[in-house]
């Protein structure tokens, strides 16, 4: 496969309600900070994709405004997933394998705030037999934590635990929505919102926007002093019917980690899109990450989820850690559907000397 | 160098207005499982599935795709979906090409449905949000302003709508899986139903449909069964531009124009009329065959409408367009597109059955959506591309 990596990221930063800025006035800075990072302007970009979802706008075509951000004209080759922006990530490297073009954009945008997000999220549900009992996603999320706790994989201390190293690792991301040293004890304290998950177990609804730079061998060499290397890159769907899934594990992650290489050397740090407290367990195990694996050192999902836009920000952290030069080889996940149904892994290093 | 790749299968199922016969897994299940018998192969033989459609609302489930795994064998695999407006059905075509000329799978399946039935397309349409321009009147509403403006530039006479509209339903009647079937199609009979949205009639609209389509993308080494033809993907082009700005030419939009020159250019195609048999073109209303034979480099700016009123896009043509009835005879959104490229396959495989034209070597598929604004295309023939 032809050499590809990360060149450059940007955020906003993820709040709970943007009112002030549309879809577009969030995307601009981002786009603008991601392209001046690694020196680039809009006409050296061979390849744009993006993520976005219609359901979160509540229009159809919601993604056609946000070429504006981009600014398509002249006229652009241009893409665009109904995902999280780390599938866009995945249809720009492949495309970037083609070899005629050595440049990438990939942005994706998501306001969470306008819609009531547990209900809306039921309409990812078979709309036959499922939607209808409109189970929403922080009750589907917590019949899989149940699961777990009745086959005595963790306690409700160990959901604590990953709460209080989030809200932590939060405290040195300026991006985190949620941030702060909580007391496992004070965690403990707190009423369930669905039981066995309590608020701070659920991620916060985040309004939010990313975008990174793709570029191919000598091409990104030459955009950076350090270019965070896609070594491997994959992903897999499970059934979608949730009886017919092992929750407790992710065998989805398991497969795709597997084809990206993740188990072929050290991981220095992880950036697992686990939505809720229990998934981050979950995805350790289908990773086989041990202590020497830094896991969400941004805070993940838990301290800022924008919709369609939280997984490509943990391929956007992961990349920025191996770019600054202190990781040699970080795993970056995202997921997508009820119960971490889709997962996508990207196994990213940097080579040489940091 | 991206690898080889061919259409060894395609698939689509009867369209209809309303397919209550079928769940939406029931709609993309039977246009997949007529794509895997036509290319010989089974669901284990499939790598990745690729699917698209048009906006969510047009069937009430968000990113479908989710629920859709089960029904398209997709569980332990990868699953991409694509959502590029009214080009999607093209676009998803293409992604899924290029995961094989990528070199990162064998055999791809690629799916893209719409079930228009299950919801209200021109509500999905009107939906207000702050901001933004609403497209209160659908469609066509959207799109009548263009072919006035086409009409009054090109000084193309009044009837040519009139003619690609009774041309493309007499193709429909040779095409069994075609939704509309008006076996009494006359000059007359459309001249003579409502005007919608002046200059377009009501029998100059596409039909409102459920369906689907599929196809089986595979290497060279892949191809599976001897008695699959492979359509060989000789290019795949892709182009955007803005929805609206002062100046943007809407009626030969540069995005078109550029994205077929892209198309030629990696063909080897310099004279598109002689060297292209047949077009599978995206038209919704009958106006934009005589539009896109211009913006696609078939005839010179502003002589679109000769070539129609020749005769020149007919089955007997030098250049047929839509042999199947195309989209005016079928629209099940997300799926027009690739039924598009699908027809197109199939025209150079010798497998479109009575609307087979004689002798083709290459043909084109074409997909447009949003404004006029997002173009995907792509060039099959039955002859190996050189490397």
């Amino acid at each position: 496969m032809r050499e590809v990596a990360v060149v450059a990221f940007a955020q906003a930063p993820s709040v709970r309600r943007e009112d002030r800025r549309n879809e577009v006035e969030m995307l601009m800075p981002v786009v603008r900070e991601a392209l001046d990072a690694c020196g680039l302007t809009k006409s050296d970009i061979g390849f744009f994709v993006s993520g976005s979802s219609d359901y979160l706008a509540g229009a159809s075509f919601a993604f056609v405004h946000a070429l504006d951000a981009v600014g398509a004209w002249p006229p652009i080759q241009e893409s665009h997933v109904e995902m999280d922006g780390a599938w866009a990530l995945y249809e720009a490297w492949v495309r970037l394998q083609h070899g005629d073009v050595d440049t990438a954009l990939v942005y994706a945008f998501g306001k969470s705030s306008p819609g009531p997000l547990r209900e809306l999220l039921a309409l990812q549900l078979d709309p036959y037999v499922l939607a209808p009992l409109w189970p929403d996603a922080v009750s589907l999320a917590a019949l899989q934590a149940r699961t777990l706790l009745d086959a005595g994989r963790l306690t409700e201390a160990d959901l604590a635990e990953v709460v209080r190293r989030s809200r932590r690792a939060a405290l040195a991301n300026p991006n985190a929505q949620l941030r702060g040293e909580p007391e496992i004890e004070a965690l403990l304290g707190e009423p369930y919102l669905v039981s066995p998950l309590r608020r701070h177990d659920c991620p916060p609804i985040s309004d939010g926007a990313a975008a990174v730079v793709l570029a191919a061998g000598e091409r990104a060499r030459s955009l950076t002093r350090r270019p965070a290397w896609i070594a491997g890159i994959d992903h897999r769907i499970e059934a979608h019917a949730i009886g017919a899934r092992e929750l407790a594990a992710s065998p989805s992650t398991r497969m795709a980690a597997g084809r990206a290489g993740v188990f072929s050397g050290p991981v220095d740090v992880a950036e697992l899109h686990a939505p809720f407290s229990h998934q981050e367990l979950i995805l350790r195990e289908a990773l086989r990450l041990d202590d020497g694996t830094q896991v969400n050192p941004s805070g993940g999902a838990l301290a800022a989820n924008p919709m369609m836009v939280a997984g490509l920000i943990r391929i956007g952290e992961a990349a920025r850690r191996v770019t600054d030069g202190g990781v040699r080889r970080a795993v970056a996940h995202a997921t997508s559907g009820p119960c971490l149904q889709q997962n996508l892994v990207c196994v990213l290093e940097g080579r040489g000397s940091a | 160098m991206p690898e080889r790749c061919a259409v060894v299968g395609v698939g689509q199922t009867k369209h209809a207005s309303k397919r209550i016969d079928v769940s939406i897994a029931g709609l993309v299940r039977e246009a997949a499982l007529a794509a895997l018998a036509d290319a010989g192969l089974g669901w284990a033989e499939i790598d990745a599935v690729v699917i698209g459609k048009a906006p969510d609302m047009f069937e009430g489930v968000m990113m479908p795709e989710l629920y859709l795994a089960d029904a398209l064998g997709a569980a332990g695999k990868p699953m991409l979906r694509v959502h590029t407006a009214g080009s999607v059905g093209g676009s998803t075509a293409i992604v899924a090409a290029h995961l094989v000329m990528a070199g990162v799978h064998r055999r791809v399946l690629t799916v893209a449905f719409e079930k228009q039935s299950d919801s209200d397309a021109m509500w999905a349409l009107t939906v207000r949000t702050p901001f933004q321009l609403p497209v209160v009147a659908g469609a066509g509403g959207y799109f009548a302003p263009i072919v006035r403006s086409y009409i009054e530039r090109s000084g193309a006479p009044a009837d040519v709508g009139i003619q690609v509209a009774v041309k493309d339903r007499l193709n429909a009647l040779r095409n069994p899986y075609a939704h509309l079937h008006l076996g009494d199609i006359s000059a007359e009979k459309v001249a003579e139903s409502p005007m919608l949205w002046d200059p377009i009639r009501y029998l100059e609209c596409c039909p409102s449909s459920d369906g689907a389509c599929a196809m089986v993308l595979a290497a060279e080494d892949a191809l599976g069964s001897p008695d699959a033809p492979p359509a060989w993907i000789h290019a795949t082009a892709m182009r955007s531009e803005p929805t609206m700005f002062a100046g943007r030419d809407e009626v030969n939009p540069l995005a078109g124009r550029e994205c077929a020159a892209d198309l030629y250019r990696q063909a080897g195609v310099t004279d598109p009329r002689r060297q292209i048999d047949v077009a599978e073109v995206y038209v919704p209303f009958s106006w934009f065959e005589p539009m896109w034979m211009e913006n696609l480099g078939f005839a010179p700016w502003n002589e679109g409408w000769r070539m129609t009123a020749s005769g020149a896009t007919s089955m007997n043509g030098d250049l047929p367009v839509n042999p199947s009835g195309g989209v005016l005879s079928s629209n099940p959104i997300g799926a027009s597109g690739m039924l598009r490229f699908a027809e197109a396959a199939m025209q150079v495989r010798g497998q479109a059955g009575e609307h087979q034209v004689d002798g083709v070597r290459t043909a084109l598929g074409h997909a447009y959506g949003g404004g006029s604004q997002f173009f995907s295309m792509w060039l099959v023939s039955g002859q190996k591309p050189e490397r």
